[in-house]
């Protein structure tokens, strides 16, 4: 890589001091021109090989953990709550916990945050309390997930009494979503061109038309990416619920959205660092995070389809 | 030829004195913030005619054109000052509803901008979205505008795929379909064969001839020739003034002023 800088800047000092024979001649070097190649090739292999960086990581974490959690997943593994302090059994009450929280939050996040974006995007006057809204919305982007536990804990289980609960976990990680869905919404609204809504109001409809039959419809796609990265977030969270929703152990299914829940990423936590015997679970531990991960993924891929057939079928 | 293009002048004025003149303007200044875009507009359009507005980039004509249906409301900072009356109504008068206002005067945009839904569904939108649930009612009106529009032909098979993978002059013709599905009463086009090829451009053009029995247009165009083809009146800004109007024979042959006949002859702009 040095090497490849380095011969560009000779490459640059042969130029100028060539200049008597004019730049004609600079570009017909054929010295100069092999440089250039050598050194946009050199470039293009450094951005290619970071790119392949991530794809690399992805499938890294993925076979890391399906080789060491494969084993543990069977039918029982998912159909079983634990059993035996936790070291035997299944997860089933962490799946049902864990999508119960997610699609809460999303339940939770998604309209508000549509909601928001559709009025910051669309009729919002500039002004100070747009200003402080925008504010208020990026610094909630950057408010690290504990805090929204302590948030979670002290606003929605003590003060408004909903105790550790589904409920309180979901409005928990709603509450830490938004920003996601709000930034991925404001994103697809922008994109969607002016021209649509001035041929709209053009043909005298009024916003809320505009906004309901035209806009939004043209930023479904971008919308609903929103939503999964929202719901992956919050599906993945373990710091937002350990206070608000997740417990230790329970044996039982909620029953009511007031119930406490078991969920699996604290469930992870709980059995890598807390368990009752931390190297007997370990494949428990890698089963758990390999059906976390499909977990998301699934319902990533799921959002992926359906946003593809939406793009497919608006032409 | 020459004989009937004069007669189609004579005619012209006779119009301009007899019937009613749809829309007027008066005194119509245009400000983006503080910059002022339009001054002192006074511009008379007759029913069933077509008039062009020409001039350089820049030159407040798109700006003016906006004014008509309150367009330029959307822009934050703008505001107007003088009259804009239509059926001798003003447009900016405190009781009028700009929704309605824009379904009495359609507009064409510069860039073909169908929506992506259906080639139905755009030209039955305008209706939908003011109230119209009769079924048949809008199918006959879809069929009616894309008939005018001189595009039934071609899409008569396929009302339901996608309008956006039509033509680009297919699209554009669509949009016209479109605006006159709500039935208005006067047309606005903005530039509207700018992104078309000259055989596109040739359609719309002999569209503009045969809309203007129904219709009163206002088009926005950079081509001279299509300006002297297919308006009645021409009007040439300059510099966010009206600076010369008339018949578009006489703004084409023998102006009064000296910067219309350079802008038209192409000495600047």
């Amino acid at each position: 890589m040095e090497s490849t800088l380095f011969s560009a800047g000779e490459g640059l000092r042969v130029a100028e001091g060539s200049r008597g024979s004019g730049p004609v001649a600079v570009l017909a070097d054929p010295r100069m021109q092999a440089r250039r190649r050598r050194r946009q090739r050199g470039l293009f292999l450094i951005f290619r090989l970071a790119a392949l960086v991530n794809g690399a990581a992805l499938l890294a974490v993925i076979a890391f953990v399906a080789v060491r959690g494969l084993e543990a997943i069977n039918w029982t593994f998912l159909s079983q709550p634990p059993r035996e302090a936790m070291t035997q059994g299944g997860i089933l009450p962490c799946i049902v916990g864990t999508i119960g929280l997610s699609l809460g939050a999303l339940l939770v996040a998604f309209p508000i945050g549509v909601a928001s974006a559709i009025y910051l995007n669309e009729y919002a006057q500039p002004g100070k309390l747009l200003r402080l809204i925008r504010l208020g919305i990026s610094n909630l982007a950057g408010v690290p997930s504990v805090v929204f536990g302590l948030f979670g804990l002290a606003f929605f289980v003590t003060f408004l009494h909903l105790k550790v609960s589904l409920l309180s976990g979901a409005l928990t990680l709603g509450v830490m979503s938004l920003p996601v869905i709000i930034g991925a919404t404001e994103e697809a609204l922008r994109a969607v061109p002016d021209t649509y809504r001035e041929a709209s109001l053009g043909l005298g409809a009024t916003k809320l038309q505009t906004i309901f039959r035209v806009v939004l419809p043209a930023a479904l796609p971008g919308v609903l990416t929103g939503g999964i990265l929202g719901l992956s977030r919050a599906a993945g969270e373990t710091a937002p619920i350990m206070f608000t929703a997740a417990v230790y152990f329970t044996p039982h299914l909620p029953s009511s959205i007031l119930d406490p829940v078991m969920a699996l990423p604290y469930h992870i936590y709980v059995l890598a660092t807390a368990g009752t015997d931390i190297e007997a679970t370990r494949p428990l531990q890698y089963g758990t995070a390999l059906l976390l991960i499909a977990l998301v993924l699934g319902m990533n891929l799921c959002a992926i389809v359906w946003r593809a057939r939406l793009r497919r079928r608006m032409g | 030829m020459k004989e009937s293009r004069k007669k189609k002048v004579d005619s012209g004025k006779v119009d301009a004195m007899t019937k009613k003149y749809k829309a007027v303007t008066r005194q119509l200044n245009f400000y983006y913030g503080a910059k002022q875009a339009l001054q002192e507009i006074g511009l008379a359009f007759v029913a069933n005619q077509a008039t062009a507005l020409i001039g350089p980039s820049g030159c407040g004509k798109s700006t003016f054109l906006r004014c008509l249906n309150r367009m330029n409301d959307l822009i934050p900072g703008a505001r107007v000052e003088g009259r804009v009356l239509l059926d001798d109504r003003d447009i900016y008068g405190p009781q009028v509803d700009v929704v309605n206002l824009r379904s009495r005067v359609g507009m064409v945009f510069q860039k073909p901008n169908p929506f992506p839904k259906s080639i139905f569904e755009n030209v039955a939108y305008g209706l939908r979205v003011n109230g119209v649930k009769d079924r048949q009612y809008i199918d006959d009106q879809v069929e009616k505008s894309l008939h005018q529009a001189a595009l039934w032909q071609e899409v008569k098979d396929r009302l339901n795929d996608s309008a956006l993978g039509l033509s680009g002059g297919q699209q554009q013709r669509l949009c016209i379909a479109r605006a006159l599905a709500v039935e208005p009463e006067m047309i606005l086009m903005d530039e509207p064969c700018s992104a078309l090829d000259p055989l596109a451009t040739q359609k719309i053009e002999e569209l503009i001839d045969t809309l203007k029995s129904k219709y009163t247009i206002v088009i926005v165009t950079h081509n001279m020739q299509q300006a002297s083809r297919v308006s009645d009146v021409t009007a040439f800004f300059y510099m966010g003034r009206m600076i010369e109007t008339g018949p578009t024979d006489m703004i084409f042959t023998r102006p009064h002023i000296k910067e219309t006949e350079d802008y038209i002859t192409g000495r600047f702009g």
